[in-house]
């Protein structure tokens, strides 16, 4: 059935059990939301020099919104800055193929649990939520170099 | 099941509606309950539409020639129609816009640009409500910003009602202007209209209604509301998108300033100054949507066929069905009021802590089409500390099966998340 390719037990897992939820410290916050639905996102990056220490967040939304938080928290947190940028790039194509990428083997080990979105990206009004804590960790990270190099 | 009584033959409407027979995901018939979004449009309307572009069209109002008289006593004719639809007492108090928030700013803008004793400035205040559509809140918003003026509004009570408690405090000797909304299109609640009325006319301020659910549903009478201007859109009222209406009382058509200039409603242009055309052509600037009028004259053709008040029984029978049957669904919570008494067809409601999103999406799957989401209402959302809620709506066409088929899918839901 069509509707498991999209909430994949990968993504309701994040949804019921998210990892990394909650406002931690941070070099950066930002607040994102989605304005045709309502998700809404509040999310700081804390940096230790060119490493991400940690990624905490705190929102309200739908199931693939919260889910793809939990993924990024999962993914990006440890990561080289350059790495986490790669990776968060390959997540966004993915996200707007329009279902045309099957994602394979070498878009496993960079994505990991993200790979679960594919099915997603179908969508095209639930695209947007899957990337809301993506464009949020981009922005924040953004703010943040520019602090430190402020 | 015992028929509802005030039931429409639905059977006998729907074969007018050639999109209701639509299949959707492998073959599973459309149940199509997002009518406050937009309605769905009837073979006559679609019928009326090409006959104008296939037999009639040309510009309006500037051709000598027979196309333009025809496509000129089509528009016309339609503005006739939609007179007398809401009982107008003239024709020329009927001004064609795009749709009700063109209706709304144009409202705004005329008062902005207005000459006392209309003026909105500084020391004068706007009223609205919380229970407004993003359409009557930011275009006063806007006024409000530009001219000094201070917005206030009503707020609402635990049920979904307006909470009029405070109505001499809101509206004061310093109100120029109130607009607010006849049947919300999130909560569902239909507005008493006389209290308020009677409060503005008291302190000399205008009375807007934003009239958008309330057109398409149940008889509209104008001059029985007793407001100064009254918005509506064609879309939700089985007429095509792209026409709106704003009815307002000629004096004040006559007395207010236009806000688009352009060709269509000036009666002559120097390179210094012009003069404009009277009221409604004053406010239609440009080339108006022509055949989306006509579409919207077909509509109110086929409505009134049916008949508003036997549209409005059914409705309030469905709908008090609805409310029924959701009610059994477990965690599932009504935001607005939960009778059917003084009450609209647009049902609002969150189901345990599913995301509608999610509600939503689980639904379409099983071919039925709701609304999630904030219904261009966030203030509604944030008065009662929801995220957003999913919405059914329903119409002339709507039957108690669909009803049926929603609470199932809820059902189904639940499953799905639980």
């Amino acid at each position: 059935m069509k509707l498991d390719s999209m909430y994949q037990d990968v993504i309701l897992d994040h949804y019921k059990h998210p990892h990394g939820r909650g406002l931690r410290a941070g070099d950066a916050e930002v607040h994102h939301v989605n304005p045709t639905c309502g998700d809404e996102i509040t999310l700081r990056v804390k940096l230790d020099g060119r490493t991400i220490e940690d990624v905490s967040y705190e929102g309200q939304g739908c199931s693939i919104s919260q889910a793809s938080a939990s993924v990024l928290n999962e993914l990006l947190v440890g990561k080289e800055l350059a790495e986490a940028q790669r990776i968060q790039e390959q997540f966004l194509e993915l996200m707007q193929s329009r279902g045309r990428i099957e994602p394979d083997d070498a878009m496993e080990e960079v994505l990991e649990d993200a790979v679960a979105f594919a099915g997603v990206s179908k969508y095209p009004a639930r695209v947007k939520c899957a990337l809301l804590s993506w464009m949020a960790w981009k922005d924040a990270t953004a703010q943040a170099l520019k602090e430190a190099a402020a | 099941m015992t028929p509802l009584p005030g039931l429409l033959d639905t059977e006998a409407i729907r074969k007018d509606f050639p999109i209701l027979d639509r299949t959707v995901h492998d073959g599973k018939k459309v149940v199509y309950l997002d009518n406050a979004a937009t309605s769905q449009k009837p073979r006559q309307v679609l019928d009326a539409l090409s006959a104008y572009y296939e037999r009639h069209n040309a510009n309006v109002h500037r051709g000598v020639h027979v196309l333009a008289e025809e496509a000129t006593a089509l528009y016309e004719g339609a503005r006739d129609k939609v007179a007398a639809f809401v009982n107008a007492p003239s024709r020329d108090e009927v001004v064609f816009t795009k749709n009700a928030s063109e209706s709304l700013n144009l409202v705004a803008n005329m008062l902005g640009f207005a000459d006392e004793p209309y003026r909105v400035d500084r020391d004068t205040e706007i009223v609205i409500t919380e229970m407004e559509h993003h359409s009557n809140i930011v275009p006063w918003q806007l006024l409000a910003q530009r001219t000094g003026a201070k917005l206030k509004w009503f707020g609402l009570t635990d049920d979904g009602r307006l909470d009029l408690s405070d109505l001499d405090e809101v509206i004061t000797e310093k109100t120029k202007v109130v607009s607010f909304v006849l049947v919300s299109n999130i909560l569902g609640t239909h507005n008493p209209v006389e209290a308020i009325v009677r409060r503005a006319q008291e302190v000399g301020a205008l009375v807007v209604v934003d009239a958008s659910q309330a057109a398409p549903h149940m008889p509209l009478d104008v001059q029985a509301l007793q407001a100064d201007f009254v918005a509506f859109t064609g879309h939700k009222m089985a007429g095509p998108t792209g026409i709106g209406v704003l009815w307002g009382r000629k004096g004040l058509l006559d007395d207010l300033p236009p806000f688009l200039g352009g060709g269509e409603m000036i009666e002559t242009v120097s390179m210094h100054s012009s003069t404009y055309a009277p009221a409604p052509h004053k406010f239609e600037a440009g080339t108006p949507p022509i055949a989306q009028a006509v579409g919207l004259g077909a509509a109110v053709d086929y409505l009134s066929g049916i008949g508003m008040e036997q549209i409005e029984a059914h409705e309030r029978a469905i709908t008090e069905y609805a409310l029924g049957r959701l009610q059994e669904v477990p965690d599932l919570r009504i935001i607005g009021p939960t009778s059917a008494e003084d009450r609209g067809a647009a049902i609002s409601f969150t189901l345990g802590d599913i995301h509608p999103h999610d509600v939503g999406q689980v639904l379409d799957e099983q071919g039925i089409a709701v609304r999630v989401g904030h219904h261009c209402a966030r203030p509604v959302c944030l008065r009662y500390g929801i995220p957003a809620t999913t919405r059914a709506s329903f119409y002339l066409y709507s039957t108690p099966g669909e009803v049926d088929a929603l609470v199932d899918g809820l059902e189904y839901v639940r499953n799905f998340f639980g």
